[in-house]
């Protein structure tokens, strides 16, 4: 079944999306309509999170989203994360920690961090048990978690001003 | 060659050498999104690819009619067997796979058909209407019948035997302990699934982009296929999102050139998850048998056994995968005697290749398991046990070898166990067993603890001549290092940076894509070899730039070369009376390619003894773990590790390493198993097929890397990659049996064989 164009907002830009499917998931929209293939495709079922984006701010994973429905709010995908040329904290986090292997996770694991530590109260210290269980719905299997564990201590040091 | 450096790092201004904690060059792509992996691949006019491929295990084909599918809207081409042009087989070691079954399926899911159309939906429905006339037959599947059996392939059913015998074969000992040991198969659940684009070239050939191990050997194996000379057929390497082994084979390469050449268009495919599973090998699944022999005072006198493993449906690296299970059958012990059979066999069941640890994984599980037993027959302490056993330099192989390098295996161990646990009894149910189902009575969880020591053989083995290739341009002050090497996620690319600056005193050092056209093969990323051999060839053809440059300098300037060194983007002489900066001596530029070789091994003989082998890193870990015995469920609640790694070359790469192999054997410990039944696996998603999340990780204590630099490595470094996943399955395995005291032979334990064990 065919929509009429419709359009997306990701990232703050409006997105006419022509000739869709109704169908369609929105990771695949992201990826293959809009030239947003920062989210990843890795299982397509919800259980690795590597397409995982923030619809209205909250945590979902893309793959199991229509693009349809996201008709009328707020997507933030990896691409926008941060302005053109500068990294957001949780960014830089991965980056210093040694948490980026291959990277095919990465996107999906900086969204879910990024929406965990916009999710804490003002100055939480994040739990150990609560931040392996706000990323335990995205797999890694390069890094066995340690250092993305670390990067996430880094990063809400950050959040928090604590360090620059 | 070797260049031992056995100082420690000193701080460099700038950027980051040898031994120091270099950033991934890739790192920041990686994390803004931009880093093209080959699943993102696109191009103007670009075609999508599909594959059918057999919903059955054995079956002849009658038939196959393409004719509905090439009548479906947007399709360019349907494509069979009959359609490839050159070697209709291709394979690693021995050509047995077809590149598209002609007259009989050997497993679920082997590649029938091709397709490639305008719309992914377009390719679904051409698959959809492909009729193939199958005559089912019965599967071959019990890797125990497979010799017995009628063959089901014209190579017949057995892919390689090895019987080893060392020593007298004639010694018994005063204790004698004997098991058996089941291991599951494992897939290696890389995240990025196979993809890769094709493009026609203008001279009859074909460009390939794409997610490999061996861009060279990927090349030589298409071309073979496509009927082309190897160099119409250019590899570039596309972003890779892990590999871990399964990007050793061909999967959809061949098909895809197929494809492009066929339309004149570029064709992209992308595997889902479920076609993953059944794209690539796994590692093979294992049934061994143990008796280990030793004196009253725990000395080791003869180790049997007899190992087979379940080749699959084709021969993949299945030859070189026994050799090591076989080699290293005995573990990193002192073994006067010993009598050890592999065997490994071709079934109707998924093929089986390379994954981490290669071999090692499944003896490890064994041997250890072994060592228990004995520990416990003497009534000695396993540690000690082990301690009394372990190698050291100097020590024999059960295959005669002699082990002229670095074995700091007693150092491994002992660290390991000295180093004081931070495991704490948890209150919280989610670090419980079962975790967030909330299902554990805390007053029925039992503790337990165990150790495990492994190794493995670094680079290839057996006489293969191995090779790696790189080139090294300075120009401007500016270096530009050209290899083939595979960067899979494990960070070979920030050691060539690092190593580049170390030779050369550079700050900047570019990095050419990985690509067949540009330099010669960089051998395969795998066995824990591509610091030492594409890190060699960096190091040697960097130094061949430094010579040649400072003997230009010093030409001109009427000095000894030997007075003049290259420190911090500068050529300056020692007596302190001439220095020149590093962009303007090189304006025109200097550049060396050179093939680099480890020292040459050989074949085994018919006794499986010879120096087959070039170098070895050993590993220990120690697990502690919950069990929950009414349920069988498990928590592992903490690793420790201690590792023989010859030299740091970049400590958080190292960690990267030792704590990403343990996670994929805390994985295989309690929980990865692809399930095949009757030939067809029954779990193939993720949803299905369970690897470790953050909250089923433990931490990783890294007691010790143990820096004894290793005689010929460059810069005396061990490769890291394998050993984290070798001994740390074995590890929690004995933690399990320690806290249920139940005697578990299947790997991975499922909560089934603690539960019902009592029942």
């Amino acid at each position: 079944m065919s929509a009429g164009p419709y359009v997306l907002r990701v990232n703050g830009n409006d997105h006419e999306v022509p000739d869709a499917h109704l169908g369609e998931s929105l990771l695949w929209v992201l990826r293959e309509r809009l030239g947003l293939p920062g989210s990843k495709n890795a299982c397509e079922e919800g259980e690795c999170g590597s397409c995982s984006v923030q619809v209205d701010g909250e945590l979902v994973c893309s793959c199991l989203v229509l693009a349809a429905a996201a008709v009328g709010r707020e997507v933030t995908t990896i691409e926008g994360l941060a302005p053109d040329g500068e990294l957001a904290d949780v960014q830089r986090a991965f980056v210093e920690a040694g948490a980026v292997q291959c990277g095919f996770c990465t996107p999906g694991l900086l969204m879910a961090v990024d929406t965990l530590l916009d999710d804490l109260p003002d100055g939480g210290d994040p739990d150990d048990l609560i931040v392996r269980e706000a990323i335990s719905g995205n797999l890694c299997r390069c890094t066995g978690y340690g250092r993305i564990l670390e990067a996430v201590s880094i990063a809400a040091d950050l959040r928090r001003g604590n360090r620059t | 060659m070797t260049d031992v450096r056995t100082e420690e790092p000193r701080t460099v201004q700038g950027a980051p050498r040898i031994g120091e904690s270099a950033p991934r060059p890739d790192g920041i792509p990686k994390v803004n999104g931009s880093f093209a992996f080959s699943s993102d691949l696109w191009h103007d006019r670009m075609l999508w690819g599909g594959t059918l491929r057999s919903p059955h295990p054995s079956a002849r084909i009658r038939s196959i009619d393409i004719g509905p599918a090439v009548a479906v809207t947007g399709v360019h081409a349907v494509l069979t067997s009959a359609d490839v042009p050159g070697s209709p087989t291709y394979g690693l070691e021995h050509a047995d796979q077809p590149v598209l079954a002609s007259d009989v399926v050997r497993y679920e899911g082997e590649p029938v058909a091709i397709v490639a159309a305008d719309h992914p939906d377009a390719v679904r429905r051409a698959l959809d209407a492909i009729v193939v006339d199958y005559e089912v037959t019965t599967p071959l599947v019990d890797p125990g019948l497979a010799e017995s059996s009628d063959p089901i392939h014209p190579d017949g059913n057995l892919i390689r035997r090895i019987h080893l015998r060392h020593g007298n074969q004639e010694v018994v000992g005063d204790v004698v302990v004997e098991g058996t040991y089941e291991v599951g198969m494992q897939d290696q659940a890389f995240l990025g699934p196979e993809s890769g684009l094709a493009v026609p070239a203008e001279d009859g050939g074909v460009e390939l982009f794409i997610a490999t191990q061996w861009l060279h050997a990927d090349r030589d194996q298409v071309a073979a296929c496509l009927g082309l000379e190897p160099g119409l057929v250019r590899l570039t390497l596309a972003g890779v999102g892990g590999a871990f082994g399964a990007r050793e084979d061909l999967s959809l390469h061949a098909h895809l050139c197929l494809l492009a050449l066929h339309t004149h268009r570029p064709v992209k495919m992308v595997y889902s998850r479920e076609e993953s599973f059944h794209g690539h090998v796994h590692r093979h699944p294992a049934r061994m048998w143990y008796r280990h022999h030793a004196d009253r005072a725990g000395n080791l006198v003869r180790v049997e056994a007899r190992l087979l493993l379940d080749g699959g449906a084709y021969a993949s690296s299945s030859g070189a995968v026994i050799a090591n299970a076989t080699c290293f059958a005995a573990g990193p012990y002192r073994v006067p005697s010993a009598d050890i059979e592999g065997v490994v066999v071709r079934t109707n069941n998924p093929p089986c290749g390379a994954m981490r640890g290669f071999g090692s994984v499944q003896a490890c599980i064994g041997h250890e398991a072994q060592m228990d037993r004995l520990a416990a027959a003497l009534g000695m302490d396993p540690v000690e046990l082990r301690l009394r056993n372990v190698l050291a330099t100097g020590d024999r192989l059960p295959t005669g070898q002699v082990i002229t390098g670095t074995a700091p295996v007693a150092e491994v161990l002992r660290t390991c166990v000295d180093h004081p646990s931070a495991a704490s009894l948890s209150g919280d149910p989610m670090s419980l067993p079962g975790g967030a189902g909330r299902t554990a009575d805390p007053a029925h969880v039992r503790r337990g603890e165990a150790v495990a020591l492994g190794f493995k053989n670094l680079m290839f083995s057996e006489g293969f001549d191995d090779s790696s290739s790189a080139i090294c341009r300075l120009e401007g002050g500016v270096a530009t290092v050209t290899c083939a090497c595979a960067e899979v996620g494990q960070g070979f690319v920030t050691l060539a940076q690092q190593i580049t600056r170390e030779v050369l005193g550079v700050e900047e050092v570019v990095l050419a894509p990985a690509a067949t056209a540009t330099v010669g093969s960089a051998g395969s990323t795998s066995a824990s070899r591509q610091s030492w051999m594409s890190g060699g060839a960096v190091q040697a053809a960097c130094e061949e730039v430094r010579v040649r440059l400072l003997t230009s300098v010093a030409d001109d300037r009427g000095v000894d070369p030997d007075e003049l060194v290259l420190v911090e983007g500068r050529v300056v002489s020692l007596s302190g009376d001439f220095e020149a900066d590093l962009a303007s001596v090189t304006a025109e530029a200097i550049e060396a390619e050179v093939e680099f070789r480890h020292a040459p091994t050989s074949p085994l003989d018919e006794n499986g003894q010879g120096d087959a082998h070039v170098s070895f890193a050993f590993s220990a870990h120690r697990a502690i773990v919950d069990v929950d015995c009414d349920l069988g469920l498990v928590k592992v609640v903490e690793l420790t590790t201690s590792q023989d790694v010859g030299r740091l070359l970049n400590p958080l790469q190292a960690i990267g390493q030792i704590e990403g192999g343990a996670a994929q054997g805390v994985g295989l410990a309690v929980m990865e198993e692809v399930l095949v039944l009757d030939g067809r696996i029954r779990n193939a998603s993720f949803t299905d097929y369970l690897v470790p999340t953050a909250l089923d990780m433990p931490p990783v204590e890294i007691a010790a890397l143990i820096e004894q630099p290793e005689p010929g490595a460059p810069f005396g470094a061990k490769g890291i990659g394998e050993p984290p996943s070798i001994s740390s399955t074995a590890a929690v395995v004995a933690a399990i049996r320690a806290a249920t005291e139940l005697n578990l032979t299947h790997v991975p334990v499922r909560p089934t064989d603690i539960a019902l064990a009592g029942a």
